[in-house]
């Protein structure tokens, strides 16, 4: 089952979920943060970030540990808005408005922006209600068969259907780690997200299973925009279109992957992808 | 190799030692169980298993039935119990995840401190405020109502739902501390999940609910036992009148309280067997409902564990 080279599946392969905007590959921004600051009460843990995040690419973000990549993945969301003490200045801007508008509701932004964490969360409930969670409290469906057909969907998507499609209603609790990842990327994929946020989705899994959370990612890319941030440089390499790397607090450096891991512009971004730190 | 051996047996010697203080607590429940079997023999032998389904309570006569008793107990627990776990949920839901800050130590430690208020001094509150306030409230009810089996009854004031409100408020400090310990372990990716779906703070506090259940229906469960054996204040507001009643308003009696009014004025031999009899059974009756909730805890956390098992094995599962 192991695939490299995966054709990018047409749309019409994967049935009732609504297929992001262009048929033909759109690669305006989605995503555009600028002059982003972020604070943690008095501390400031990002600096003036200026990242486009494009279309149906993967942006993979990578750098030391406590570098703020995290932090950066969870402004998009607003995923921070729920730490005490946590601010932000500077934009984020997600189809031409800024997420942190006054106006935007983040309930409906978070579902806009789905999210997948780096130790797998499933629901202590049964595999489908878990990836029907975010249906039901959205009030997404109209009837049980639109709700179960868009939970198969899902799974489809999170290429999860055929080991699980037998045990719906037993705990997800007792799918290996790699299911469970793939089953929160289900439950995320189901609210019908525009971009996917990835916080080091495969770094509590055994190789195999991350190799098949990176063909996902791979598939995904020409439904969502993705970012991802990764520990892995390899990994990083691997899946993603556009890299950013970061180094305490700011963005170093940011281009093409193929240009970042041969030809990168600068001295630091050299010495971390080759390993001399971090 | 000496030291190596010293410490070997200081190892021994300290495992031998907890596993004694532990073994004390067994033999204890044990030596309470035969002692109060063994105390009661006599009303055991003259009334059998009718003890506990007889109404009558007359030490004249010598007839001795525990069912008005257990029907106090258990009713007043209840309600207890219905009054009490939302309001102590509640307060466990602000404190862990709602309220601010600065607001939070002096909240837990007004509720801790609620627990240490001694049984007598709500007795006495409970006297003076509670029970005239039940009147008011009794009398004040429309008298359609009243004709209802659960409100009738003359206004007096002691009687089941003063015994049921004062055993509320002394178990919600002990609910309300277990159900906040309980929501503060439940992981922060547990919340976060729920947002990150669009959940709303509301939802996402379900959801961290959910994932709490056994333990806050331990936490409740411990509440309950709590209000089976409370004495001194329920003694003092109930009504003391042996008599099953569905009314929440007409004085009854329960098992703690029976035995701390009756126990000095038993005349008899068989008085007092019957009230250690008594003591008996509110001791199985604790016992059982231990039992049931501990299983009903049991019984849930299951699937928790076989999570506990897929994480050792990943690389297997996805290998095959």
């Amino acid at each position: 089952m192991l695939q490299t080279a995966v054709p990018l599946p047409s749309p019409a392969a994967v049935p009732s979920l609504p297929v992001a905007p262009a048929p033909a590959p759109d690669t305006a921004a989605k995503i555009t943060a600028s002059g982003l600051d972020f604070y943690y009460g008095p501390r400031r843990v990002l600096e003036q970030i200026t990242l486009q995040m494009r279309r149906n690419e993967v942006t993979a973000l990578i750098g030391p540990s406590g570098c703020g990549k995290s932090t950066f993945l969870r402004t998009l969301n607003r995923m921070n808005d729920i730490v005490p003490g946590a601010r932000v200045e500077g934009s984020v801007v997600l189809d031409g408005r800024d997420i942190y508008a006054a106006a935007v509701d983040v309930v409906d932004l978070r579902r806009r922006v789905g999210m997948v964490f780096q130790k797998s969360n499933p629901f202590p409930k049964s595999i489908f209600d878990n990836v029907a969670y975010g249906l039901r409290i959205n009030r997404m469906t109209r009837s049980r068969e639109d709700l179960e057909g868009r939970v198969e969907a899902s799974l489809r998507s999170a290429a999860l259907w055929d080991e699980v499609k037998d045990r719906l209603h037993t705990s997800a609790l007792a799918l290996s780690g790699g299911q469970q990842q793939r089953l929160c990327i289900a439950r995320a994929l189901a609210v019908e997200p525009e971009v996917l946020l990835m916080d080091e989705p495969a770094s509590a899994l055994d190789p195999i299973a991350t190799q098949r959370i990176e063909e996902l990612i791979y598939q995904l890319k020409s439904r969502y925009t993705i970012v991802i941030v990764t520990h892995n440089m390899q990994q990083a390499a691997r899946v993603s279109d556009v890299t950013a790397f970061f180094w305490l607090g700011r963005l170093v450096e940011t281009g093409l992957t193929t240009k970042i891991f041969t030809a990168p512009a600068q001295k630091l971004t050299e010495d971390y992808i080759t390993g001399r730190f971090g | 190799m000496g030291r190596v051996g010293k410490k070997r047996s200081i190892d021994l010697g300290f495992r031998l030692g907890t596993g004694a203080f532990a073994l004390v607590l067994v033999v204890i429940v044990c030596a309470i169980g035969f002692e109060l079997t063994r105390q009661s023999m006599l009303s055991i032998e003259k009334f059998g298993f009718d003890f506990w389904r007889t109404e009558v309570w007359d030490p004249v006569a010598g007839q001795f039935g525990a069912l008005p008793f257990i029907w106090g107990t258990l009713y007043s627990s209840l309600l207890a119990l219905a009054i009490a776990t939302p309001i102590a949920l509640g307060i466990a839901v602000f404190i862990s995840e709602l309220c601010p800050n600065w607001l939070r130590q002096p909240l837990v430690f007004l509720t801790e401190l609620l627990a240490a208020i001694p049984s007598i001094v709500y007795g006495l509150w409970g006297i003076f405020v509670l029970v005239p306030a039940v009147r008011a409230f009794e009398t004040s009810m429309p008298s359609a109502l009243r004709q209802l089996p659960m409100f009738s009854g003359p206004p007096l004031g002691v009687g089941m739902l003063a015994a049921g409100v004062i055993l509320a408020i002394m178990v919600i400090p002990f609910t309300s501390s277990v159900a906040r310990e309980v929501l503060k372990s439940v992981p922060a990716a547990q919340r976060e999940g729920a947002y990150a779906l669009g959940a709303t703070r509301f939802e996402a506090i379900r959801a961290a609910v959910y994932f709490a259940r056994t333990g806050i229906i331990g936490a409740v469960m411990l509440g309950f036992g709590r209000a089976l054996g409370e004495t001194m204040a329920v003694t003092m507001v109930i009504g003391n009148n042996p008599k099953i009643s569905a009314s929440l308003f007409a004085p009854q009696y329960t098992m703690a309280a029976v035995l701390a009014n009756e126990f000095t004025e038993a005349d008899t031999e068989l008085y007092l067997n019957a009230l250690i009899e008594i003591g008996l059974v509110l001791f199985v009756i604790t016992l059982v409902v231990n039992s049931l909730s501990r299983l009903l805890i049991w019984s849930m956390a299951r699937p928790a564990r076989q999570d506990a098992a897929a994480v050792v094995v990943p690389a297997a599962e996805s290998a095959a």
